[in-house]
């Protein structure tokens, strides 16, 4: 089956199984190794992307549900101002251990700072606990996220 | 965005953030083909035969028979009592039958579930209790006793003692099996390149895989190459493990001399990877008439499931721990790691001394509280100082600063004042825990065993590479390691690269386990690069390197387990309050404050983040992550049912230090990466247990199992503080 959608801001086109999983057609057919695959049933967040602006995990959707839709991975986050601004901060703040929940978490980073550039520490930890991480204890993650939104803020802040 | 640009900056941050880094999972290579294992389905049995559907043209079966006259069917971790393939008998549920390689990974499983087993079952041995009661006969030996040990301090027959004390308090404590749920799964590519066979894993010891599996094949280390790929975590799981998912591996490419990934799904990793050791504890304290303690005797077994691999080391661990950070005047005890019918238990964060730390704080607590005195008040008096004897009868060599550790989260935390208010039963708890871990190999273990070596060179662009074997999984090593180099060579960190480790580049410099990477080859790398500073204008490009000394004049006997068994080690303190809805038992953690001597932070922000995900790791262990085997088989399968702590589960952590500074460590720096998690299970359990007035004494306890104290459980007291 031909299944088209918007990957990354391109138009693409793949002949595929349409059960093959979303998570499965990125790494595998695009070579989208920043998503990665932890639990396999959509609970730990290391697959997540963004599908038409919503925060999904791709270990559990078939590729046919994507048809026509709008893909973006971290391969694309990371060359926003705001992806950047997230990983930069996540470096400063300490956040990455093994790295391996990271890419997962800057996804839901950068869904929550879209949709709320202010948040408060305890509406962050909302935000990612969707994403699991065995290393952090998630403190410094929280902190991260909290020193990105302050970066961006203060980015606005400059350009008036 | 440049100015946002911050040094302190961990080396893998900006890559592993951006999913740049590369896991074994994400490469790969021309020409690469799948694997996934076959696995017994019993616990115990013989396998009568095992019959294969027609495989399809490119797919391969291979296991023990395939094994060629001059290979054995071994693993050699310790011992060499781990078969590489069932052959004939499965000892546990998951043991590995054979290997089945193919390109389609969604075929290679549809056909590794045709293939088809039988079995002559025996009665397996599950627990401990099974396995003393040699339950279906004895597994190994006549008593199904891997190892045993035996220490014992103090003057004065133990026995006696009991004998003649105005009170013995007994006590039995228990822990459960810990998946380390490490976020990427086990897995690793072999190929065949040069004439060498090439791993690229995701673990924490390469030298260890070589020597391990080099024999299956009738091979030498040196025939063997292994490549250390970013690991996604391992917490002691990808220690010994990675050994038993490359033995299989070099058989299938010692015929295809192919790309070969083997990845194990979660439900795989979950079921069919080692764990951490379930414990029994049974304490036995006489006490005088007035409380205090005259002798701790104490019986520690070990589940180590069926076989050793490295469990002889982790009941020592756990036995050297038993006194916890305190001094009786007579202790003993004896120690026994168990062989079941279960997945082998082996190395996780703490290595044995959770366990035994997790017991003899729930069991001070509880004599204090028999006595009617704080608990935090009555450990005081028994705190271990520099000097004193410790239960293997070497000296503590250090500073130990305990007290200040004690003053600092009671203060931050308000212990006393709420240790008051709550009282007991009142919904609220507050808890408390002592814990300390012995750095590196035990005893002369780094000099005998180890013989740890680090090279350093200066290359003609200015830069310094490190070369050792120690792995990078998270803990922040590939980081602290530059800061130390570049420190000592007075050159930027931006300088000093280090490089995921390959066998054939880097000296061997041991196992990065044990807490010893940043104290034991991080010291030799400064040591290293003194040299290489007062040669460095000699060349344009240079190479030094470093050796361990073990310092003179603190002895050990390996035979006996006497003397000094840690020259340093790691101190915390950690409190917890937690508030319990009674009705439902739901529990919430509302604070946690820790303090930790680890002698001196390389790098603050990792040392910070190591303290914040082990206590976090030990509050898991203590609260929701059960794992229970029934008749041999683990119940729990996945993340969506073994429940490891959320974003929401955990406060923000208060972290607080009082560092001495380690002689012969690097900057000071002694190891911390296990002591973070040998507590906090210790301080939760106090906690709750207050909360619900109720006597706790196992790990773990998910909601189900605290209703059940609720309902049936001992009262901790009876007066209401
Ligand atoms: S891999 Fe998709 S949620 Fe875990
Ligand atoms: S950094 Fe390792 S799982 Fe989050």
């Amino acid at each position: 089956m031909t299944i088209e959608f918007s990957l990354n801001c391109e138009h693409v086109s793949i002949d595929v199984d349409p059960t093959k999983r979303l998570l499965d057609v990125l790494r595998d057919d695009f070579g989208l190794t920043g998503v990665k695959e932890g639990c396999s049933e959509g609970e730990c967040g290391a697959c997540c992307v963004l599908l038409n602006g919503q925060l999904v995990t791709s270990c559990i959707i078939p590729i046919a549900g994507v048809h026509g839709q709008d893909v973006r991975t971290i391969e694309w986050v990371r060359t926003t101002r705001l992806g950047e601004t997230i990983i930069q901060s996540y470096a400063d703040g300490g956040a990455v251990q093994c790295g391996f929940c990271i890419p997962g978490m800057v996804m839901a980073s950068y869904y929550l700072l879209s949709n709320n550039p202010n948040p408060t520490k305890k509406e962050i930890r909302k935000g990612i606990s969707g994403n699991m991480c065995r290393c952090t204890g998630y403190d410094l993650i929280v902190e991260s996220i909290y020193l990105a939104a302050k970066r961006v803020g203060e980015l606005h802040k400059a350009r008036g | 965005m440049a100015d946002m640009r911050n040094d302190k900056a961990r080396k893998d941050a900006i890559s592993k953030a951006s999913g740049r880094e590369t896991y074994v999972g994400d490469l790969s290579l021309d020409g690469m083909i799948y694997a996934c294992l076959v696995r017994t389905s019993v616990p115990r049995g013989i396998i009568k035969s095992i019959t294969l559907p027609p495989l399809p043209d490119g797919y391969y079966y291979f296991d023990d028979r395939n094994i060629p006259e001059n290979g054995r069917n071994e693993l050699w971790m310790i011992q060499k009592d781990w078969k590489c393939f069932a052959a004939g008998s499965s000892g546990y549920v998951g043991e590995t039958i054979g290997i089945l390689c193919g390109p389609d990974r969604t075929l290679l499983y549809s056909l590794r579930d045709q293939i088809k087993v039988e079995y002559e079952e025996q009665t397996p041995a599950v627990s401990i209790e099974d396995s003393l009661a040699l339950v279906g006969g004895p597994i190994i030996g006549e008593n199904n006793y891997h190892c045993t040990v035996e220490l014992q301090a103090g003057d004065g027959d133990i026995d006696e003692i009991m004998k003649n004390a105005y009170r013995v308090v007994e006590e039995k404590f228990s822990t459960g099996h810990q998946e380390h749920m490490h976020l990427e799964t086990n897995g690793m590519m072999v190929n065949y390149e040069d004439g060498k066979y090439v791993y690229y894993a995701s673990c924490q010891c390469p030298f260890y895989i070589r020597k391990s599996v080099a024999g299956i094949i009738g091979a030498t280390p040196e025939d063997i190459i292994v490549r250390q790929m970013s690991t996604g975590g391992a917490f002691g799981g990808k220690e010994h493990f990675p050994d038993v998912v490359a033995g299989p591996l070099i058989l299938a490419e010692y015929y295809l001399k192919k790309p070969i990934k083997l990845i194990f799904n979660r439900e795989e990793d979950t079921q069919f990877s080692v764990k951490r050791h379930p414990s029994v504890v049974k304490f036995k304290t006489a006490l005088d008439r007035k409380g205090n303690i005259l002798a701790m005797d104490s019986i520690v077994y070990y589940n180590a499931g069926r076989y050793l691999a490295s469990s002889y080391i982790v009941i020592q661990r756990g036995c050297m721990h038993i006194e916890g950070v305190y001094k009786f005047p007579v202790a003993r005890t004896r120690g026994y790691s168990m062989a079941t019918n279960t997945f082998p238990s082996c190395a996780f964060r703490g290595f044995g001394a959770p366990q035994t730390i997790f017991a003899v704080e729930t069991h001070m607590t509880h004599i204090a509280e028999k006595l009617g005195v704080d608990p935090v008040e009555y450990k005081r008096r028994y705190l271990i100082k520099q000097g004193d004897t410790t239960i293997t009868n070497g000296k503590i060599v250090e500073n130990v600063r305990t007290p200040e550790l004690i003053e600092k989260v009671c203060k931050a935390s308000d212990y006393f004042e709420k240790s008051r208010k709550y009282g007991f039963g009142s919904g609220k708890g507050i808890g408390f825990s002592l814990y300390n871990h012995g750095g590196a190999f035990t005893g002369n273990g780094e000099s005998a065993i180890i013989k740890a070596v680090v090279k350093v060179c200066k290359r003609k662009d200015g830069t310094v590479l490190i070369k050792a074997g120690q792995t990078e999984m998270g803990q922040g090593f590939s980081s602290a390691v530059c800061r130390i180099a570049a420190k000592t060579l007075g050159i930027p960190y931006e300088k000093v690269i280090y490089k995921y480790p390959d066998t054939s580049v880097v000296p061997d410099s041991g196992p990065t386990a044990a807490s010893r990477s940043t104290m034991v080859p991080g010291n030799l790398v400064m040591k290293a690069c003194e040299e290489l500073k007062a040669r460095w204008d000699e060349a344009d490009e240079l190479e030094c390197e470093a050796h361990y000394e073990h310092p003179e004049g603190y002895p050990w006997d390996q035979a006996s387990f006497q003397g000094y068994a840690y020259l340093g080690y790691g101190w915390g303190a950690c409190v917890v309050e937690v508030e319990v809805d009674p009705r439902t038992a739901e529990t919430k953690i509302k604070g946690i404050w820790s303090a930790h001597d680890v002698g001196n932070c390389i790098d603050p922000l990792i040392v910070h983040g190591q303290v914040n995900g082990g206590i976090a790791q030990g509050i898991g262990w203590a609260s929701t992550e059960l794992l229970e085997n029934k008749g041999g088989y683990f119940k729990q399968h996945s993340m969506s049912d073994y429940i490891i702590p959320t974003s929401m589960d955990l406060p923000a952590q208060e972290v607080y230090y009082a560092n001495e500074p380690y002689k012969w460590g690097p900057y000071g720096a002694k190891g911390m990466g296990e002591l973070v998690f040998n507590g906090s299970g210790a301080a939760y359990v106090d906690a709750l247990s207050r909360a619900i007035n109720r006597k706790i004494d196992s790990i773990p306890n998910p909601t189900e199992v605290i209703m059940g104290h609720i309902l049936h459980s001992e009262k901790l007291t009876e007066d209401k503080r």
